[in-house]
């Protein structure tokens, strides 16, 4: 007759001021690294923010973040772990570091079962780390968190804004809001993409060149912060913080 | 405890199910709870119980456990999760979100991942009788 765990998920954000989905049309354009630094920015403006690795079968922000154990509690749900400031929840705290292949229909229960006993409690942001592509999880989370806000990442290729292309207009379509597009590892002078994204009315939010040291950051949030990316990523998250600026 | 947050959900989805269909006064709520996920039923029931009010304030909660059948997608196999054995660390992650169970379980006969929960993986309302 019914899932009754499909009626408690805007419960359960009811306290959450924003949710935004970081999503990209394809992999590989930086999306874990950009929800990762957007939720470590916004808490070092001290925000109230959450992290939630919603990528289940590819989970990568526990590695950015450096977490070595995520230590859950479970009180009347679960209550996420608290890591460099933030609210955070990953599948890697059951899966542990095992494979965990998923179909379809099986991320869509994970993601219905998270989201339904994960006690978030009060928030300014929740960043969600979507996995790549308009599957499952993309749809599910359409359908069933309401106050959801998209913010995509793509890179100047061609290729990653046909896939963004596709991705913006099912948005558009479902009149799902998007808070803008973020062009990642852009590597030569080029408005390529801003200009698609303007032509396509969405908020072009801002450009982050390739930063080659970034892969030396990884598991260090300090050596994090003080890369190029960061600093680009900060400008660009303050028109996140206030739409208008 | 987690069986409270699968409780709460299962008196907002009752009484969202009351609400759409006229029901003034729910009498019976009949739920299936899977074996994958390993919910405490005492925990589950006492939670109810504490949780319900307004038009549920009356109901009877009536519970069915489900064995958790699995089937091999690779080999056709099939079987019942007493064959896999699990330490507690598994069957805890399992509780908490149970496809997960795809990291841990194996299908016993081919040692594929890939396997389908044909029954008996959580929670579900099955029936709900009120009067209108």
């Amino acid at each position: 007759m019914a899932d009754p765990r499909i009626a408690i998920i805007n419960k359960r954000l009811e306290k959450v001021k924003r949710v935004i989905a970081v999503s990209s049309g394809k992999g590989g354009v930086g999306k874990s690294l950009v929800a990762s630094t957007l939720a470590l920015i916004l808490s070092k403006e001290n925000y109230d923010v959450g992290l939630f690795d919603a990528d289940f079968t590819s989970p990568s922000t526990h590695l950015i973040l450096g977490v070595k154990e995520i230590k859950i509690e479970e009180g009347r749900g679960i209550v996420p772990a608290k890591v460099h400031g933030l609210k955070y929840m990953s599948i890697v705290a059951f899966s542990r570091e095992k494979v965990l292949p998923l179909r379809g229909a099986e991320v869509s229960n994970a993601l219905i079962e998270l989201f339904s006993t994960t006690l978030w409690g009060d928030l300014d942001f929740l960043i969600i780390d979507m996995p790549p592509g308009i599957s499952d999880a993309t749809l599910d989370i359409i359908r069933l968190v309401r106050k959801i806000e998209f913010l995509v990442v793509s890179t100047p290729s061609v290729l990653a804004f046909k896939t963004v292309e596709k991705l913006l207009s099912l948005l558009r379509e479902l009149k799902v809001p998007v808070s803008g597009v973020v062009e990642n590892m852009k590597m030569k002078e080029e408005s390529f993409l801003m200009q698609k994204v303007e032509e396509a009315d969405v908020n072009f939010l801002g450009e982050i060149p390739f930063d080659p040291e970034i892969e030396n950051t990884l598991g260090d949030v300090n050596a994090l912060f003080k890369t190029d990316f960061a600093r680009k990523l900060a400008e660009i998250a303050s028109k996140i913080i206030s739409p208008s600026v | 405890m987690h069986e409270w947050a699968l409780a709460e959900a299962i008196i907002s989805s009752v009484s969202e199910i009351a609400g759409k269909e006229g029901l003034v006064e729910i009498r019976e709520v009949k739920i299936k709870v899977g074996e994958l996920q390993q919910v405490e039923l005492d925990v589950l029931k006492f939670a109810l119980s504490k949780l319900k009010t307004g038009r549920i304030k009356n109901a009877e909660f009536v519970i069915e456990a489900v064995e958790a059948k699995l089937k091999c997608r690779f080999c056709g196999q099939e079987w019942s999760l007493s064959k896999n054995k699990l330490d507690a660390e598994s069957m805890e992650a399992i509780h908490f979100v149970p496809e997960t169970a795809y990291a841990y379980i194996k299908c016993p006969r081919c040692g594929s991942p890939d396997f389908e929960i044909l029954e008996g993986r959580g929670i579900w309302i099955e029936s709900i009788k009120g009067v209108k």
